[in-house]
């Protein structure tokens, strides 16, 4: 009797389909981890819903003739949208003018030339800046960036200016992209490195030649998530770059400005308690839109020039 | 002046093929001289005292058991080890009569001349093109780009299979046909010397069949050192042999390499003359 072997009681049958207790566990769990990653999901569509509704509501109610005007007075319905998008543009350009060559020469120093020890002291250091709460770095930018590096550099600009706030956000994004650039070229094989060298490449251009083509997907990565949080960034701004006096459009990035993240708070914040004319609040969704449009823009078109240039190791 | 004796790789291919033939161990001139070289990585001894001449337009093979030092040894050769910063080269190695460690030579110019394939196939994620040009572009040589790249494919015995996808990644080629586009970026920059390292351990039997093949065409033109984990490897190819072992330091419990014998391979694999060689070829230890 070969059956003899097996407890009797159990059928094979019903002993190989297991344990329906542990099954059920197993797919308990699974459906735990699929909520937590559903609720991100649901997250994001809430937002772009909420945001959507109000914004529609204000396109359709507002004088289209009131977006094109000489300043965001939101209160008085003057809503130019030129005012604080150009705004926007203009410290965001600041900021990536001072981040991208800082940061990804951080990167480079770090990953190809910093021996050992001075990486493990730097990189840390590094991730603390990352983490420097932007207020700190907006009082930062109106006590000495202003002062001591703008109006030294451009006699008669104003102490808050566009200029001070984009050099502060620049400052705050700089960790950012040389974390992550450092760590998309510290992720490329040596066994590449070993490869320049070994037909007679210099540092230099093993680091530009094969270390940066091949690390481009994270170093465009870092300036996307770079140029997002700049564009997205509002206390230094609303602090530096003269959240109230701004409000006119203009054009001189020593003089005041205007994002649309410090629009948003200004009149979020209600400085004046006043609340404005008929669609003053449903002008915050708008704003608050256009900004989730440029970022979802950049990132998509980002994820396409990474496709087109990667070089896939 | 030794370096006046530098020959044009085309001049000493011409001369060999006048000869009718490759040269015989003992007949040409010494192109890398390595005495009582030793290697540190900071405080430890990784190899020491090695002395032995490689001739040029011979395949001289470095056999050992793991840990003897081979690979350590064949990277000092174009100053490879200058990439790790702990290491440290005592004793002399010499490329025409010329100390590569002396004063004011440029790794960079060794390793033009001295080039180097490795382990595992480690082709640039660039197009097959541009990982042959890359060598000569940045070394700035003159000429078609276009008849290097073909050139040196053909010598690498891969052109006739990748001629019409020069534009495709080197990364969709096979481990084998990468290992080939290794050695052809390497022979785009006109090296003098080939080192390499383990270059079949990752391939398969009839890739590793392949490169043994090219390495006896290649021999015309270049010279050759080859580190082999494999001994039937280095008896197939090789024309010298060096064996290389381990020996357990006077303190503590790590090994230096040591050099146990260093002769034609013949000699080596039927009639050594140590002891050690003698019971690791045929088998009895390694």
């Amino acid at each position: 009797m070969t059956q003899a072997v097996l407890p009797p009681q159990i059928p094979i049958a019903e002993a190989l389909k297991g344990d329906p207790s542990r099954r059920r566990r197993e797919n308990f769990i699974r459906r735990l981890f699929l909520g937590a990653a559903a609720v991100s999901v649901l997250i994001s569509a809430a937002i772009v819903l909420s945001l959507v509704g109000r914004a529609v509501t204000f396109i359709t109610n507002v004088d289209l003739g009131a977006l094109w005007t000489s300043g965001w007075f939101p209160r008085r319905g003057l809503f130019d949208i030129k005012t604080i998008v150009v705004g926007t543009l203009i410290v965001s350009l600041i900021a990536m003018v001072v981040a991208i060559p800082l940061g990804l020469g951080c990167a480079v120093y770090l990953s190809e030339y910093a021996r050992p020890r001075v990486r493990r002291l730097l990189k840390p250091i590094l991730e603390i800046l990352a983490g420097i709460p932007s207020v700190v770095l907006g009082f930062f930018a109106i006590t000495f960036i202003s002062p001591q590096i703008v109006q030294r550099f451009f006699s008669g600009s104003s102490l808050f200016n566009m200029m001070a706030a984009g050099i502060g956000v620049g400052v705050l994004v700089t960790p950012l992209i040389a974390s992550i650039s450092e760590d998309a070229m510290r992720a490329v094989p040596a066994s590449l490195r070993e490869a320049a060298y070994g037909v007679g490449a210099r540092k230099r251009t093993t680091t530009v030649k094969v270390v940066f083509p091949a690390a481009i997907s994270g170093i465009v990565a870092s300036i996307i998530v770079g140029v997002s949080r700049a564009i997205g960034e509002t206390m230094v701004v609303a602090i530096a770059a003269g959240a109230t006096g701004g409000s006119i459009f203009q054009l001189d990035p020593s003089q005041p400005g205007q994002t649309m993240t410090a629009a948003m708070t200004s009149l979020a914040i209600g400085s004046d308690q006043v609340k404005g004319g008929e669609f003053t609040f449903e002008s915050l969704f708008f704003v608050g839109f256009l900004l989730f449009a440029i970022t979802l823009a950049l990132n998509i078109m980002s994820e396409r020039f990474v496709r087109r240039v990667r070089e896939k190791y | 002046m030794e370096t006046a004796t530098l020959t044009p790789i085309v001049q000493r291919g011409l001369r060999a093929r006048e000869r009718g033939g490759p040269f015989v161990p003992g007949e040409g001139r010494t192109v890398i001289e390595m005495a009582d070289l030793s290697v540190y990585y900071g405080d430890f001894r990784a190899v020491r005292d090695i002395s032995l001449k490689v001739e040029e337009h011979l395949i001289t093979a470095f056999i050992g058991p793991s840990g003897c030092g081979k690979t350590t040894v064949l990277r000092c050769l174009n100053r490879m080890n200058d990439l790790i910063e702990i290491a440290r080269v005592e004793g002399r190695v010499s490329y025409h009569g010329v100390d590569l460690y002396g004063k004011g030579i440029d790794p960079v110019e060794v390793r033009r001349r001295i080039g180097m394939v490795f382990q595992k196939p480690n082709p640039f994620p660039k197009s097959i093109y541009d990982n042959v040009s890359f060598g000569p572009k940045i070394a700035g040589i003159e000429g078609d780009m276009d008849e290097i790249v073909e050139l040196s494919l053909r010598k690498a015995a891969l052109w006739d299979e990748v001629k019409d996808r020069l534009k495709e990644s080197g990364m969709s080629l096979s481990g084998g046909q990468q290992q080939r586009l290794c050695i052809a970026r390497c022979i785009a920059v006109q090296p003098d010397v080939i080192l390499m390292d383990e270059p079949c351990s990752a391939l398969d039997p009839i890739a590793t069949a392949r490169i043994e093949d090219l390495m006896q065409e290649l021999k015309n033109d270049y010279s050759i050192v080859i580190v082999t984990h494999n001994m039937q490897q280095a008896a197939r190819v090789s024309d010298m042999t060096a064996f290389f072992t381990a020996e357990v330091a006077e303190s503590g419990d790590r090994r230096t390499g040591v050099l146990v014998e260093y002769d034609t391979t013949e000699k080596i694999f039927t009639n050594p003359s140590e002891e050690g060689t003698e019971n690791y070829v045929t088998g009895r230890f390694g």
